[in-house]
């Protein structure tokens, strides 16, 4: 078994691993500030939602506000103990190549 | 399957923190706050207080208060607005957006206990308590620094872990609240925002 194993393919991708990168230090983040903070156009950050929604890594929050749609996105639980799992295994990597 | 890992790495720790904290605080703005500080209270010294040996807490009449509260809200007024701009210059040059959810909430929980403090503070001197104005002044803006430092890079809860032990001692010597807030405000201000300046230049 290599260190390989660990590497999350969800998260092998700039996106998604920005993604939760945003929503491990923030509780909810809109779909405006992800789209800022990644920099990337609506259609392509909404299909890497759906894929980390799909996962149930991230859940969606439908809110308005002043009658205007309000999305919010957290992680869920189980999102944040697989980029964990996912970090580590980055790290890992970069070790080995170090040495 | 050879990818750069360590470009992932850098690129998690860069959106966490721009998605967290607040980058684009200078440290000149600090020094210009310790300077205007020390001024405040060379001219609270000099026209507003006794000396501080001579105090005699039974009568406040001596002391002049609303020239003291003027004297500090110019102080701050000062400190602030050099602040604002300053960061919104560099906030420029970060390409950083001024008014996003981290300044909101960096804002938010620094001036809940400031505010708090400050409230407090004008409560008691309107009663005539003023003993203690310069070390609740020290603490809460200390305890203040602390909470707004989860929100922003650097080190700022050293500084005010630095004005809440400060603001402490001075609450054990009365009568020199003045020399421990200018201390606090002024010179603490100075130093750590040269600190701060000289590791922004570094970078």
């Amino acid at each position: 078994m290599s260190i390989i194993d660990n590497i999350n393919k969800l998260f092998d991708h700039r996106i998604r691993l920005g993604i939760m990168s945003i929503l491990m230090v923030n509780e909810k983040v809109n779909f405006k500030r992800l789209k800022e903070l990644l920099e990337v156009t609506d259609g392509n950050l909404a299909s890497h939602i759906k894929a980390l929604e799909k996962a149930e890594y991230i859940i969606v929050e439908k809110s308005f506000i002043d009658r205007k749609p309000n999305t919010q996105y957290m992680a869920t639980k189980l999102g944040r103990a697989e980029f964990k799992k996912h970090i580590e295994a980055l790290e890992n990597i970069i070790k080995k190549q170090m040495n | 399957m050879q990818k750069d890992y360590f470009k992932d790495i850098s690129e998690i720790k860069d959106l966490m923190n721009r998605s967290s904290r607040f980058i684009s605080l200078s440290g000149l703005s600090g020094i210009l706050a310790g300077c205007y500080a020390l001024i405040g209270a060379a001219v609270a010294y000099l026209y507003f207080l006794p000396p501080a040996i001579n105090i005699d807490y039974f009568s406040t009449k001596e002391i002049k208060v609303n020239y003291i509260i003027l004297d500090l809200i110019l102080v701050a007024a000062f400190s602030i607005v050099t602040a604002i701009i300053l960061t919104m210059k560099k906030a420029k040059s970060n390409q950083e957006k001024i008014w996003d959810a981290t300044t909101q909430r960096l804002l938010l929980n620094f001036l809940i206990p400031l505010a708090a403090g400050g409230i407090y503070i004008l409560i008691q001197a309107y009663q005539n308590h003023f003993g203690l104005s310069a070390a609740l002044m020290l603490i809460f803006y200390g305890l203040a620094l602390v909470n707004a430092s989860k929100f922003t890079i650097g080190n700022v809860q050293f500084l005010g872990y630095a004005e809440i032990i400060l603001g402490l001692i001075c609450a054990a010597f009365p009568g020199y609240g003045l020399y421990f807030w200018a201390l606090g405000f002024g010179v603490l201000h100075i130093v750590y925002g040269t600190l701060m300046y000289r590791a922004e230049k570094k970078q």
